[in-house]
């Protein structure tokens, strides 16, 4: 028999939810903000977005040029490692494979990069597939820099300390280099249901 | 709040500022799981973790209201680099705490004084009321210099700082940009926002402003 916590009870949820909740996480329907440090504020009109390292040449698309691009809106849930959940949220943004749609590469592996020095590594193939998406509303609103604004990456089925707030872009790597929180000790990968939370899950 | 002493086997140790998960289960096997600040300095003998008790929390309430002496909790950890502060890292040190966000902060100042350090160090702390008010006399007495500030209802004969810790208030008592502080900011996620905007606003280095924050945005 498995360790019991005498006396609690817990709180379960009515209905049908449970089956979209990853073990160890509880639903809310706030949404918390989380970031290590102040949020950065660039400008529109100095705001780039980036693709570099193992490519032939780099690519970059100013605001005007990003916004130019085809956008989808999409509803799906969100986990962060901090043990909250959240379902359905809406947003607007522009596939990564549609940034990527062209781009001749031997990479395995791209690192994330963001205003404010944030890093976050993924595997190529978890961002090019049509599973992620930089997103610049949120809810049919522009994303409010608190929570990632102007544009952040948005990797719904990965822990969100994956989707990086403030994304500039995206290195192209052969090798997997950890970002910040993979050097902090969380998991290389993050995927909530297999609770893949700190390093060693 | 409620300070909760545990006699952890095979504790490796911890550094000032991490956090533990602490689990539940239920009888049915239900299982629910929550992180909480150590409040204890790597140098004291026991561990201790400070709990807020949120009116709907479903572990806090637990934690407060049920845990007796003699019972056990799951726990996982320490867990953590990023918010944390040795002693070799040197200063001087500016901590910023909005209401259960003094509970690392306190973990901070008391492995400073168990090393000795002669790093100095300013401590802003924003509570609703005085009863919200933890670890007072012991603060008093951890040489830093300690602003408290209170935000919602003080006694009558109340002659200390009142209202948000905002950059008027920074720009008097925290360090100035120039003395470069390591500046570590924990607690509701709108005072830290508010606080950390402040500090760069002021001139301070975002690059050595570090952010914990707890709870909603409610939005």
């Amino acid at each position: 028999m498995s360790f019991v916590s005498r006396g609690f009870k817990g709180r379960r949820r009515e209905g049908g939810d449970s089956s979209r909740v990853p073990p160890g996480q509880y639903l809310t329907d706030d949404f918390p903000v989380l970031s290590a440090g102040p949020t950065p504020h660039t400008p529109l009109d100095q705001w780039t977005f980036t693709l570099r390292g193992a490519v032939d040449e780099p690519r970059s698309w100013t605001w005007e040029e990003f916004r130019a691009l085809p956008s989808e809106t999409v509803t799906v849930d969100i986990h962060c490692v901090t043990k909250w959940s959240k379902l359905d949220t809406t947003w607007t943004g522009v596939p990564v494979a549609t940034l990527l749609d062209g781009v001749e590469t031997s990479a395995d592996y791209v690192l994330a990069f963001s205003d404010g020095g944030y890093t976050t590594n993924l595997p190529l193939e978890d961002v090019a597939d049509g599973r992620a998406w930089v997103a610049f509303e949120y809810g049919a609103e522009p994303l409010d820099p608190e929570h990632g604004g102007p544009a952040r990456l948005l990797v719904p089925h990965l822990y969100f300390w994956k989707s990086a707030k403030w994304v500039r872009g995206l290195e192209l790597r052969e090798d997997d280099k950890q970002g910040f929180w993979e050097m902090y000790g969380y998991h290389n990968y993050g995927d909530p249901w297999r609770e893949q939370r700190y390093s060693g899950d | 709040m409620k300070s909760i002493v545990l006699e952890v086997p095979d504790w490796v140790g911890h550094r000032a500022g991490q956090h533990v998960d602490v689990r539940l289960t239920a009888e049915d096997g239900y299982q629910a799981q929550r992180s909480y600040s150590i409040a204890s300095a790597p140098e004291d003998a026991d561990l201790v973790l400070t709990v807020e008790r949120l009116e709907d929390g479903e572990v806090s309430t637990y934690l407060v209201d049920e845990l007796r002496v003699g019972d056990e909790l799951e726990l996982r950890g320490p867990i953590g680099g990023y918010f944390v502060w040795e002693e070799a890292q040197g200063g001087p040190l500016l901590l910023v705490a909005g209401g259960s966000g003094i509970v690392p902060l306190r973990a901070i100042l008391r492995h400073r004084a168990a090393a000795k350090s002669s790093v100095p160090a300013r401590l802003v702390y924003s509570s609703r009321s005085l009863e919200d008010v933890i670890y007072r006399n012991e603060l008093a007495g951890l040489e830093a210099e300690v602003t408290l500030t209170l935000t919602r209802v003080w006694p009558d004969d109340w002659s200390g700082r009142r209202g948000r810790v905002d950059t008027a208030l920074l720009q008097e008592v925290a360090w100035t940009p120039a003395e470069r502080p390591l500046t570590y900011v924990c607690g509701p996620t709108g005072f830290v926002e508010a606080v950390a905007e402040s500090l760069v606003s002021l001139g301070h280095e975002p690059a050595r402003i570090k952010t914990e924050r707890f709870g909603p945005t409610g939005r």
